[in-house]
Parts: C-alpha cells; structure tokens; sequence
C-alpha cells in the first residue's frame, strides 16, 4: 500500500508539472503580444500593460516565467483579473455555491447509475434493461449546451415544477435541476459502466463458487459480484469530475448560478485572460487532486492494488 | 436455524436406504444463439459414501455441467435441466424449492473448482470467504467464525494458518489457493464432495499433494467423492468406480480394476490405448482418430461411430445403444461390447 | 431472466430460449469482418443511425437541397415572428430565418466534427502504434505524455487553446476549432490503437512474420493493423459524436466558431435570454445537435456491439 500510494504521489507530480507546463504554454509560449492575447480584443492602457507585464514576468525568458506562474499557484497566489479582484477572492466567494452543486450532481448521479446499473446487469435483455439502454444513449447524445437550456425551458418556464434560475446563495431545492442536469453529464457512462461490470462478474468462477456455498441470491449479489463490480465505477467518478467542471461552466450560466463556472463563463465572455488562466489552474490542481483521492479509494476496494 | 444440517435430514422422502448420490438419465441442454447444445444426454451413475467415482472424458464431453447440474449451479438460461433426477440419500434435488436446495449446498454436497485463482474472490480475505459460510450456514459470530476458518485452514496443511487467514487469494501459491478452496469445500462436513480437475492448473508435484490431502480428507470422513478428470493417471491411483463420459453421455461405468484390465467400449479402450506407456517405447502412439462432435449436431445412434472402429450399421441408427450390463455392477453403452471385451 | 438463478428446467418456461437458427452458412466459419456485417445488417438501431448520418451529412453538404432561404438574410423587423412560406420555424431575434439557419448549422457541425476527429485519428494513431510497438521507454514516455494532457480536463484545455489559436479576428474560428478539438480528443484513440498492437505483438502468427523477416513497418501495415482497426474506429466514430457536442459548447461559451458563422452552438447561445418570450430558436438547433450527435454514437454502438459480442 505504500508503495503504491508514493509511487502515484511521484506521478501526479509529474503530471501536475507537465500539466500546468503546458497550460502556460498554451497561453504565453510563441507570443507575439502575450499582453494583448490576455486582454482579447479591448484597448489596453500602458498602466493594464505595466501590471501584467510585471504580473507575469513576461520581460522574463519563457522558463522563468513558468517558475513564476507555479510559485504563484503553490502559494496559493494566482493574480488578479482585469477588473483588478483578487482571483483567489472570487474564488473563495464562488466555491461553496460550485461544491454545493457538483455534490449533489455526484450523489445523484451515482446513486442512480448504480441502482439501475446493477438491476440492469443483473436482468440482462429483460424491459427495464432495455429502457435503461435506449434512455442513457439519448442522455448520452444530449450535449450539455442542449440538455441544460432546453431543461430549464421544459421544467423551469414551461411546467413550472422548478425555479428557472437560481440567483445568489441558493439552497437545495433550488440548485436540484441544475444538479439533475449537470449529473446527467455523467449517469450515463456510469450507468453503463455499473451494467457491464455486473454482467461480467456475475459470469465469474468466484460467483460460482459463492453460490455453491449455499449463500442466498442477496448475498452473492450485495457481497460478491457488488464489491468487485464497484470498483471500475469508482475509478470513472475521478475522471467525471473533469466533465462536471466543464458542464459546470455551461450550467452555472444558463441557469445563473454564481458560482465557479459563472465567473470562468464571464471571464472568457469579457476576455479576461488572468482570470481564466487563474481559473483553469485551479480546477486543473484540484482535478489532479481528487483523482489521486479515487486512485486511492481505489487501492482501498481492491487488495490486489494495494499489495502490488 | 443454527443446525441447517438437521433441517434436510428432516425433509420428507429421505431414505437412509438410498444410495448416498444418485443421478439418473440427467440431461441438460444450452438454447444459445447458434441453436441447442445437448451437453449431457443421459448421465447415470450412483455414489457410496466412502467411494471415490471419477468421471472421465475429454473437455467438452459434459462433465463439468454435469457437475454443476448436480450442485444446482447451473447458468440459467442458458443452461436448462431437461429430464432425469438427482438424488440424494433418496431426495430428488432438482425437485427441492430454491431456499431447500441451497441449504443442501455445501452443507450436504460441495464442490471444488478448477481454477482457484479465479473460483476465489479476489477482494476478500480467504478468512472472510471461509468464515461466510459458517456466519451463514452455523449462525456464528465473525470470532468464532475466525477460529473455525483458522483450524480448516490447519487442517489442509496450510502453514502458519493463523496469520495467513487474513491474506487474499491473489497472495497464496497455487498450490496453497487449492487447499484453501479445498477447506472451503469441506468446512460445513458434507457427505459428498464434487472435484472439478482440481489439479490441472497445477505443477505436477503439487498435483501429487493436492489429491493425497484430498484422499487422506475422504478417509477420515467417509465422504463419497466425485472427481471429474481427463488424466487418465490421476484415476487409477485414486478411484474406486469409474464413468467414462463422451459426448454428454455415459458410455462404460465399472470399478476401476475392470476398465483397466477390460475396457468394454471402443471409446474407453482407445482412451486407454492413447496413454504413453514405457513398454511400448519405440512405437507409435495411438490415437483417436477424428474430433467429438460439436454438441449441437450429435450424430444418430452411437455418437462415437465415426470415430469407431467396431461399428456397423447398427451403431448409425437410433435409437443409440442401451446401457448394457456387462456384469452385475457395470455397464457399457455399446452394441458390440462382447467383442470389446473379449479383444485383446 | 438472471444468471444467478439456479432454477431447474420445471421451473423456467421454455419461451425464454432463444430459438435456434439452422442456417446452411452457420457451418462455414466466417471472418470476423463478415460476422460483425452480419450482425449490423440485422440491427435496427444501426439502420437508423446510417440513414440520420447520411441526411445530415447530405444537409452539410447541399444546404439548398433543404432550404431556398437564404440563411443571412435577416430582417429585424421580423424579429421573434411566428412561422411564414418556407421558414417552418418562425425567425429569431435578429429576424433570420430559423430553419435556414438551422439546416446551415449543420455544416460547420459536420465540418469540424469529421476534420477534427480525422486529426485526432492521425496523431492518435501515429502515437498508439509506436507506443504499442516499440514498448519500453517509448512507451513510457509516451504514456506518461497521455496521463498529462489527461490531466487537464478536455473543456478547460479546449477553453485555453482555442482561445489562443482564434486570436486572428480575421477568420471565422472554424481552423482553430479544429485544431483545439483534434489536438486534444486524440488520447483514447492512442490507448486503445496501443493496447490492441500489443495484445496483436504477442500473437504467434505476428511473431511468425517477424521471424520470416518483416520489418517493422510491414509488420504493422499488414498483421498487426487490419487486426486493431475495429475498435479504433469505434472509438473515432463516437469521439465525431463528442466532437460535434463539443464545437457546439464552444461555440456557447463564445470560443468556438464566431463572426457571422451558422452553427447550432451559437444559436443555441444566442436564443438563451429570449426563452422566455421565443422559445424556438433554441429548440431547433438543439433538436438537430441532439439528433446529430445520437446518430453517431447510435453507430459507434452498433458498430462495437457487432465486432464484440462478448456481452449481449
């Protein structure tokens, strides 16, 4: 177990560095006016110019720019954006509203994919395997940018069952559609994920064998085939959070909710680079974090990773 | 319910009389996509406790589902059980409600798989997969459950029991998985045993000390044991009675000394004429000519008569040959079995 | 029906059997390829995903075929007006005609998708292949490269690099889209291509050519390719599908296609604040998108079901 958790921790450091290397690179390598880049298409004052240039240490070779830019994100400083906020500022403030959300998407959309996933694995071919099938492949082909306008039309305006937009400090209730939708993102290809393993699992030697120790049908399933079918599910939910970040962006807009993707929807609206770059650095560590998180909730469920 | 053991003696139609396991005419087919594979057509054979039957074919002949037929294991769909009953001590099982059936599994009849490594859940401790059973089947509490895993696992000679029994699958030899599955088998003392090849996925020594434990563990419990095999060596050290499979049926069922000494069906005798000996050294090995056949097209009649050297027109034709009694206690399905037995 | 039941015949009805087909070819082993044609051409859900790509890569093509209307013609005194003549869907609220404008969007929809893919296809391949072949430490770096572009969520990745490469105000975005998209959707492509060549390297027949002489590129073009093909172009196919979502969603968040470009995602973007008073110039172009990206990952589907039929 320890040795697996420094060999992933040496890993995610790699990819850490290699990850945010090319973020920045994306945004300054090769520039001819990286200052202009970063302010779009609005006029620049040479006070703006002045600050960024210092900001971003572009009078500064490429690498030590970098070094830079990571001392920046390892300290937990990460700039200001055009309006002159703090980034970590906007943060702080946005987070909670995002984090509220993205549980609630998580939680739905896993209890849902697992629930159904299981039944479905288990009653192969049957209806509600069918049903379940066609139902996740057109959740599967509605793209975010479809699914959360059209929701908010449908249930928000149009039924009325939900409040259309969120606005400022929401609660439950009122972040329930859009966390429907933003778990819709991801229910899908769990759902199927969760299908696939039971059905393989269920067909295992070790299946067998449990029920030639005379367990009953609940146990063999609740116990055996659920522990293994589990883990591939488990690992998926580490690369969802990617999807939910960028179904947040989309979600947070239509349905206005103030938080992270708000701002990084805002920021990108009003070409405010500082802001999306510091945005995107953000997201990308904690990505890298929580899925070092599941790599070892992985290594938890799965003793043949933990001896390796 | 601490005591299930004594709930299926109590069950109606039990007769101490009866054989210990007796399958009769037992068919079982696949509905697969591709049509109905007939896997067993006509199994028959009975078990003493104390006995050690071998049942013997090559892969493919029915064998193993006979096996899972018997323990009620069977995949279904796509396995169906057409005919035939499965007694035991007088008990049709296949007759029995689910809930009854189950408590007959490893606490009456139990069984061994192949394939350890793959028959043993990877993501528990072998502590916990033993310790199932006696929590489920006994009643006991996870400690006491602990310590009764700890003495099998003695009991099978694993070395240093107590601190292996927290170990999962994946961390034992081989070897050491087998004994495990083989403990696991025997935890709940069950009258019959059922050995799926328990020693072809394992190094020819370990082989030896696997079916010594197994033969040692009958003795000292008078358990009736079925062992499924292909290797033709491993029967003559161990086995009491023979039943040589092909096909999905039962084609020549003896003691062992007789099959050996006088094979009376073709497909036994070129079986036995297949096996390497040293005496013959120099010569060319005998084969069998030509494949079994696929299980969804059996041909009519005999179903080993292309391959057969004795058949005629007899054997082309159904209805396929009777269980014929070669001697009180032993049965050859061939027309022909006096020439069989009388070639030497 | 279940697996795990360990019922007996008695208790199963036989209905539950699938029935057999005795079928004179059934006899005859067929090649993987004919098997998996076999399977597509009884499968209704690959039916109807073909027919909705060919409309709507006939609707990319020849837009005219569908619509007289010219999509740019737009009148603001039409503004949020109901249906009229040949614009079924009413107009928007610059007063364009909105089924114009949608049947239009499918263009630059099919364009980027299908340019985009090909892209990740070519490097996706070119990297899966030499990782899978020369194994060691091309290998390891190679994938090593894969978990740090996977490190970076694909939307926030796309957000950064599109919105480096559209800087030029002169161009419609459509080069820059592509390139976002190709540049970064090749990842899975590259693992399945890597893990197919080495389960493919370790065949005997494989090692059989290599003894024979082959070099390495005729190893890969000839036995180890045509072998790994399958589920790489599973993977494309759905990858057009997400990639089409993902123009589309670019386009939203206004990094995507712009200036005077017709795509679904801008009009979808566009149409948003006015919900309320006129909600079909969102439901058209949605509809398509949605319609769009089924059809494609309906054919992926049916595609990988028939060339693996393991779990049916």
């Amino acid at each position: 177990m320890f040795r697996y958790i420094v060999r992933r921790l040496l890993q995610m450091v790699l990819t850490f560095f290699g990850a945010t290397f090319l973020l920045y690179a994306l945004v300054f390598a090769n520039q001819e006016d990286p200052i202009q880049a970063l302010a779009g298409e609005r006029p620049i004052t040479q006070n703006v110019r002045q600050v960024l240039t210092e900001r971003y240490h572009l009078d500064d070779p490429f690498l030590t720019q970098y070094w830079y830019y990571m001392k920046g994100l390892l300290t937990g400083d990460f700039g200001t954006s055009l309006t002159g906020r703090s980034i970590s500022d906007m943060m702080a403030q946005a987070w909670p509203t995002t984090i509220r959300l993205a549980l609630m998407a998580i939680i739905i959309a896993a209890t849902v994919a697992i629930v159904a996933g299981v039944i479905s694995g288990i009653r192969r071919g049957s209806i509600f395997d069918n049903v379940t099938l066609v139902l996740t492949l057109v959740i599967l082909s509605l793209p975010i940018v479809v699914l959360a306008p059209l929701t908010q039309l449908i249930f928000g305006i149009k039924l009325g069952w939900f409040p259309p937009t969120t606005g400022a400090d929401p609660g439950f209730f009122k972040l329930l559609m859009p966390a429907l939708v933003l778990g819709s993102l991801v229910v899908a290809t769990e759902l199927r994920v969760t299908r696939t393993s039971v059905a393989e699992n269920l067909r295992s030697d070790y299946v067998r064998t449990a029920r030639a120790k005379g367990l009953s049908r609940q146990r063999v399933i609740g116990v055996h085939v659920l522990r293994n079918s589990l883990i591939p599910v488990i690992t998926l939910i580490g690369v969802d959070i990617g999807q939910l970040m960028a179904g947040a962006i989309v979600t947070e807009q239509v349905f206005n909710i103030p938080g992270v993707g708000f701002n990084l929807f805002r920021g990108i609206r009003t070409e405010d680079g500082p802001l999306v770059v510091g945005f995107v650095s953000i997201l990308v560590i904690i990505f890298l974090v929580v899925n070092l998180l599941v790599d070892l909730l992985y290594a938890a469920l799965d003793p043949r990773i933990r001896y390796e | 319910m601490t005591d299930i053991k004594a709930e299926i003696d109590a069950l109606p139609g039990l007769d101490p009389q009866a054989p210990l396991l007796d399958v009769n005419d037992l068919h079982v087919e696949f509905r697969t996509r591709d049509g109905v594979a007939r896997a067993v057509n006509g199994a028959n054979f009975t078990l003493k406790p104390g006995e050690t039957l071998c049942i013997l074919g090559e892969s493919g002949c029915g064998k193993s589902v006979t096996a899972q037929a018997i323990m009620g294991i069977l995949d279904t769909p796509p396995g169906f059980i057409t005919e035939g009953q499965v007694r035991y001590r007088g008990i049709d099982l296949l007759k029995l409600p689910e809930a009854e059936r189950r408590k007959v599994r490893a606490n009456h009849i139990a069984m061994i798989f192949q394939d350890a490594l793959s028959a043993l859940n990877p993501v528990y401790s072998v502590g916990f997969q033993l310790g199932e059973l006696f929590r489920k089947h006994r009643g006991m509490s996870r400690g006491d459950a602990k310590k009764r895993s700890i003495e099998l696992l003695d009991q099978v000679r694993i070395p240093a029991a107590r601190s292996r029994v927290t170990d999962y699958p994946h961390q034992f030899s081989g070897g050491m998985r087998q004994r495990v599955m083989i403990a696991m088998a025997l935890a709940l003392d069950p009258e019959v045993l059922i050995a799926d090849e328990p020693t072809t996925a394992l190094d020819v020594t370990v082989q030896a000390q696997i079916m010594n434990l197994l033969a040692d563990l009958q003795n000292e419990r008078n358990m009736g044991l079925i062992l499924i095999t292909h290797d033709m060596g491993v029967v003559a050290d161990v086995a009491d009675r023979i039943s040589v499979m092909y096909a999905g049926k039962v084609v020549e069922e003896a003691p062992v000394y007789d099959i050996y000494a006088r094979p009376a069906h073709p497909y036994t005798r070129a079986l036995l004429e297949s096996i390497p000996r040293l005496d013959h050294k120099g010569r060319q090995l005998n084969v069998i000519r030509g494949l079994p056949p696929a299980l969804t097209a059996i041909p009519d009649g005999c179903a080993f008569h292309p391959r057969c050297s004795y058949a005629k027109d007899d054997c082309r034709q159904d209805p396929p040959p009777p269980p014929y009694a070669v001697q009180p206690n032993r049965t050859a399905r061939c027309h022909f079995w006096r020439e069989v037995v009388g070639d030497e | 029906m279940s697996d795990i039941q360990a019922a007996t015949a008695e208790e199963q009805p036989d209905a539950a059997a699938p029935e057999p087909r005795h079928n004179a070819k059934r006899d005859k082993p067929r090649s993987l390829a004919a098997d998996a044609w076999a399977d597509l051409r009884r499968n209704k859900i690959f039916w109807v995903a073909a027919v909705l790509v060919v409309i709507i890569v006939t609707m990319a093509i020849f837009p005219s075929l569908f619509t007289s209307a010219n999509p740019r013609a737009c009148t603001l005194s039409r503004q949020h007006s109901g249906p009229t003549g040949s614009a079924f869907f009413g107009y928007d609220f610059q007063g364009c005609d909105v089924y114009a404008r949608t049947i239009y969007g499918a263009r630059a929809s099919v364009e980027v998708g299908v340019l985009a893919t090909l892209l990740s296809g070519v490097i996706g391949l070119i990297f899966g292949l030499s990782a899978g072949y020369f194994g060691r430490w091309v290998d390891a770096v190679l994938s090593r490269f894969i978990d740090i572009v996977l490190g970076v969520p694909f939307l926030l990745a796309a957000i950064v690099l599109a919105k480096r490469l559209s800087q030029d105000p002169q161009n419609n975005g459509v080069v820059a889209v592509i390139v976002t998209l190709g540049v970064l959707g090749w990842t899975s492509a590259a693992r399945i291509m890597r893990s197919s060549v080495i389960a493919a390297k370790n065949q005997d027949y494989v090692a059989a050519a290599r003894m024979l002489g082959a070099g390495p590129a005729r190893l890969m073009m000839r036995h180890i390719l045509p072998n790994s093909i399958a589920s790489f172009i599973v993977v494309l196919t759905i990858l057009l599908g997400i990639n089409i979502a993902s123009e589309a969603t670019l386009s939203f968040l206004g990094i995507g296609l712009k200036g005077d470009a017709i795509s679904w995602g801008i009009a979808i973007s566009e149409a948003g604040p006015y919900v309320r008073v006129a909600p079909t110039p969102l439901i058209w172009p949605s509809v398509f998108l949605a319609v769009t990206v089924l059809a494609f990952i309906m054919l992926g589907d049916a595609v990988r079901d028939a060339f693996d039929p393991k779990l049916r």
